[in-house]
C-alpha cells in the first residue's frame, strides 16, 4: 500500500501523457491519418485518461486528509534529470496540500471540459489532434503543480505555453487565429525570460531549486541576512514571469487575442487552469516574496491596476468571449492583488472559485455560440432564455458567483480579498477602493452580458433561429456540475463572521492550507474585528447586486453603455478599442522591431553576412585560377620544382637559410 | 687534393649533368639516361665515403640502388612504350594532356 502511494503523483500525471500517445501517434498511425480518427474514439480515449486522472487525485485528496502529520506529501523520484557541478536536479514529483488542491481543479475541470468536447468539437476535422494537445496540456499543467524543483515547474510552464499556442492556432488556416497563438507565444515567452532569470539568480543566492529546500533554507536568518540584497531583484523576475503567464500588465494583450481558439479551450486554459499559474507558483515561493515589500507592493499595485483597467474595458466589449477574456484578466489581477497584500491562501481561494465559474460561463458561452451557428457578436443575439433554458440557468449562476452576489462563491472569495486589501498592518491602502471599483465593474458588464445574450429583444437572423437549439446533454452536463460548484464552492472558505451564525462553520481552505501557504501578518482569517469585515462584506455584496441588476435592466433595451449615459460616446470608443494599448504596443515595440529586423534583412544580412560568404568563394576561385597556371602538364617542370623545392629544404637542414 | 676530394667533385660534376639531362632534354630516353646518371653519381660519392671512412655499409648500399635503377629502367622503358603508343612521339612536350 505505502508503494501505491508513492508512485501516486507519477501515475496521476503519466495517465494524460498516455491520453496523447495513444491520440497523437498510435490512432494516426493505424488509421493512417490525423483527420481519420473518430471523434468519438478521440474523445472518449481523451476523456478516459483524464477522468482516471482525476480519480487518482481524489485518492491522493483523501490520503492527504487522512493523514496525522502536520505537512503531509506524497513525494515521488521518478530518476535523476540532470546532475552536473553544483546542480543536482532530480525529476521529483511532490503532491502536498497545494498541489493536491491544484490536481483536483485542473483534473476535475479538465474531466468536464474533455467531456463538453466530445460534443462541441463533434462536427470538427482533425478531432483526433484536438484532444491529443488537450490531453499534453493536462500533462503539462500536472506536472506545473507536482514538479517539486522549479526547473521542473518551467518545463511545465513552458509546456502549458506551447499547448496553449496549438490550440489557440487550432484553425490554423485561418492567418489570424495563427497570428493570435504566436501572439500568446511571444508574449508568453517574455515573462519566461523574467521567470528564468529569477530562477537563475536564486540558485546562485541559495544554490539550491528545489521547493522545499528553498523555503526551509529560508527560515534560517543567516540565510535571509545574505540573500537579502538580492531578493527584490530575484522576486520582480519571478513576477515578470507570472506577469507573462497570467494575462497581466503589461504583458495581458495575448489573452484577449486567444479566443480564437475552441471555446472549451478558454475555458480549461484561458480561464481555468493555466493562467492561474502564475497566482501558484507566486502562493508557492511565498516564504521568498515575504521577504521583499517592494516586490509584493509591485505585485498588489500591477494586480489592482490590471483588474480596474480590464474591469473596464469588459463594459464595452460586444464579443461575448471577449467580455469573457477581459473578465479573466481582471479577476486573476484580484488575485495578485491577494497576493500582493500577503493573503496568498486568498488568492488560491479565488483562483478556486475562479476556476469554477468562469470556466462555467466560458462553457456556458460555448453552449451559446454552438446554439447561434458560430456567431459571437452579443449585438446579434438577444432572447436566448426561451431557446437555452439549461445554457441560461446555468450562465446565471455563474453570473452570480462572479458578481459576488452573497452566499454564491465569488462572493466569499472577493469578499476575502477586499478584505484582506483593507485589513493591511499599515492600514487602510488605496488598493481597496481600486477592488471595490473593480468588483462593481465586474457585477456591471456580467450584468450586461446577460442581458444581451439571454434577455431583450432578439436581434438574430432568421437563419440563424432556423438552427438555433438546446446543447446536447453531453454540454449541459458539465454546465451543470459546474453550476454546482461555481454556487457551492464558496462554503470551502466561508469568513468568520458568517461561520459562527452557520454553525461554527471553520475556513475549511484556510485550515487546509495553512502548513503550505503559511497565512502570516493576515489579521483576516481567524481574527474578527467584526465591524470592519461586516461592512466591507455587506457595502460590497450590496454595490454588486445593484450594479448587476442595474446592468441586466439597462442593457435589456440598450446594447451600448453611451445609450444610457449620453456624453460617454467617445469614452466608450476608448474603451471599445482596449485604451488602443495594442496599437500603442504596435508603435512602440512591434514596428520598430520590424525596421531593425528589415535592416537587418535588407542591409546587415545581405551585404554584411552574405559579403562574407560569397566573398570567400569568390576569393578561393581567383586564387585558384591564379595557380592553375603552375599545372603546366609538363614533367620537367615539375622535376624543376622538384629539385628546387629540395635545394630549399637542404638549405633549410644546413642552417644557411634562418 | 687528394683521391677523396677529387672523386667527390667528380661525383658531384654526374650529378650535375644528369640534372641538366633530366632538366634540359626533351627526349625521354635521354631523360631516362640523365637518371642514371644520377644515381651512379650518387653510387660513386657513396663508394667513395664507404672507401674514406673504412665503412663496409656504404658499399652494400650501393648494390641495393643498382638493383633499384635496374628495375626502374626497365618500368622507365615500358612506360617509355606506352608513351609512344599513346601519343605517337616520346618527346615531352607532347605528353601534357594535364595542363591546369
Amino acid at each position: 500500500m505505502e508503494i501505491m502511494y508513492s508512485v501516486l503523483p507519477a501515475l496521476i500525471l503519466i495517465s494524460p501523457l498516455v491520453g496523447f500517445l495513444i491520440n497523437g501517434v498510435v490512432l494516426p498511425i493505424s488509421l493512417k491519418g490525423f483527420a481519420k480518427t473518430p471523434a468519438n474514439t478521440a474523445g472518449g480515449v481523451a476523456t478516459a485518461f483524464i477522468g482516471i486522472s482525476f480519480i487518482l487525485s481524489v485518492f491522493a485528496f483523501i490520503i492527504l486528509s487522512n493523514s496525522q502529520t502536520e505537512n503531509p506529501s506524497l513525494v515521488v523520484n521518478c530518476f535523476e534529470w540532470f546532475n552536473f557541478g553544483g546542480l543536482h536536479i532530480p525529476f521529483e514529483l511532490r503532491i502536498d496540500k497545494l498541489s493536491s488542491l491544484m490536481i483536483l481543479i485542473i483534473t476535475g475541470i479538465g474531466t468536464l471540459i474533455h467531456l463538453y468536447s466530445i460534443s462541441y468539437m463533434h462536427d470538427e476535422e482533425c478531432v483526433g489532434r484536438y484532444f491529443a494537445y488537450l490531453n499534453l496540456f493536462c500533462f503539462s499543467m500536472l506536472l506545473l503543480v507536482l514538479g517539486n524543483n522549479l526547473p521542473l515547474l518551467f518545463f511545465g510552464w513552458e509546456g502549458v505555453g506551447l499547448c496553449s499556442y496549438l490550440l489557440i492556432g487550432f484553425w490554423y488556416t485561418d492567418t489570424e487565429k495563427a497570428n493570435a497563438g504566436k501572439k500568446a507565444f511571444i508574449v508568453n515567452r517574455i515573462g519566461d525570460l523574467g521567470f528564468l532569470i529569477g530562477m537563475f539568480m536564486l540558485f546562485q543566492q541559495l544554490g539550491t531549486l528545489t521547493l522545499p529546500e528553498i523555503s526551509s533554507m529560508l527560515a534560517n536568518p543567516e540565510v535571509v541576512a545574505r540573500i537579502m540584497p538580492s531578493v527584490t531583484l530575484i522576486c520582480l523576475a519571478l513576477f515578470v514571469g507570472a506577469t507573462g503567464k497570467s494575462a497581466q500588465m503589461p504583458l495581458y494583450v495575448w489573452l484577449p487575442d486567444a479566443m480564437s481558439g475552441p471555446t472549451p479551450v478558454s475555458a480549461l486554459i484561458h480561464a481555468a487552469t493555466m493562467v492561474t499559474a502564475g497566482v501558484y507558483m507566486i502562493a508557492r515561493l511565498s516564504p521568498l516574496f515575504e521577504l521583499s515589500p517592494v516586490a509584493l507592493s509591485v505585485v498588489a499595485h500591477v494586480g489592482a491596476i490590471t483588474a480596474l483597467f480590464a474591469g473596464s474595458i469588459a463594459v464595452a466589449q460586444t464579443d461575448i468571449k471577449k467580455v469573457l477574456a477581459y473578465s479573466t484578466v481582471s479577476q486573476l489581477g484580484f488575485m495578485f492583488l491577494a497576493c500582493g497584500v500577503g493573503a496568498y491562501q486568498t488568492a488560491v481561494f479565488h483562483l478556486m472559485t475562479h476556476a469554477f465559474f468562469k470556466a462555467l460561463l466560458f462553457l456556458g458561452s460555448g453552449s451559446v455560440i454552438h446554439a447561434c451557428s458560430g456567431e459571437q457578436d452579443m449585438t446579434k443575439m438577444g432572447a436566448l432564455k426561451k431557446h437555452l433554458p439549461h445554457t441560461h440557468l446555468t450562465m446565471l449562476v455563474g453570473s452570480l458567483a462572479i458578481s459576488g452576489i452573497p452566499f454564491f462563491s465569488g462572493f466569499f472569495s472577493k469578499d476575502e480579498i477586499l478584505y484582506s486589501s483593507i485589513a493591511l498592518p499599515g492600514g487602510v491602502s488605496y488598493l481597496f477602493f481600486i477592488g471595490v471599483i473593480t468588483a462593481i465593474l465586474t457585477a456591471f458588464y456580467t450584468g450586461r452580458m446577460m442581458s444581451l445574450t439571454f434577455y431583450g429583444d432578439k436581434r438574430y437572423s432568421h437563419k440563424v433561429e432556423h438552427h438555433l437549439h438546446e446543447s446536447p446533454a453531453l454540454m449541459t452536463f458539465p454546465l451543470y456540475a459546474l453550476a454546482i460548484l461555481a454556487a457551492l464552492g464558496g462554503f470551502l472558505g466561508v469568513p468568520h463572521l458568517l461561520g459562527d451564525y452557520l454553525g461554527h462553520m471553520p475556513h475549511y481552505l484556510s485550515h487546509w492550507l495553512d502548513p503550505v501557504v503559511p497565512a502570516k501578518h493576515l489579521p483576516l482569517v481567524g481574527v474578527k474585528i467584526a465591524l470592519h469585515e461586516g461592512v466591507v462584506m455587506a457595502g460590497s455584496s450590496i454595490l454588486a447586486m445593484i450594479s448587476f441588476f442595474a446592468g441586466i435592466k439597462l442593457f435589456k433595451k440598450h446594447m451600448f453603455v453611451q445609450d444610457i449615459i449620453s456624453g460617454f460616446k467617445s469614452f466608450e470608443k476608448v474603451l471599445a478599442n482596449k485604451y488602443y494599448v495594442d496599437e500603442l504596443y504596435n508603435v512602440v515595440v512591434v514596428n520598430p522591431i520590424k525596421i531593425i529586423s528589415n535592416f537587418c534583412a535588407s542591409i546587415i544580412d545581405k551585404n554584411i553576412i552574405d559579403g562574407a560568404v560569397n566573398g570567400i568563394g569568390s576569393q578561393v576561385k581567383k586564387i585558384g585560377s591564379g595557380l592553375r597556371v603552375l599545372q603546366t602538364g609538363d614533367i620537367q617542370s615539375y622535376a624543376f620544382m622538384m629539385i628546387m623545392g629540395l635545394l630549399l629544404a637542404i638549405l633549410f637542414i644546413l642552417k644557411v637559410l634562418v | 687534393m687528394t683521391n677523396e676530394i677529387l672523386l667527390q667533385l667528380l661525383a658531384a660534376f654526374l650529378f650535375t649533368v644528369g640534372m641538366l639531362v633530366v632538366l634540359l632534354r626533351r627526349d625521354t630516353i635521354m631523360i631516362l639516361m640523365g637518371i642514371e646518371l644520377l644515381l651512379n653519381a650518387a653510387n660513386l660519392s657513396i663508394v667513395a665515403f664507404s672507401k674514406s671512412a673504412n665503412m663496409i655499409e656504404g658499399q652494400v648500399q650501393v648494390f641495393f640502388i643498382i638493383t633499384v635503377a635496374a628495375a626502374e629502367s626497365a618500368i622507365g622503358l615500358s612506360i617509355l612504350v606506352n608513351l609512344y603508343r599513346n601519343f605517337g612521339s616520346i618527346k615531352t612536350e607532347s605528353a601534357t594532356t594535364l595542363k591546369g
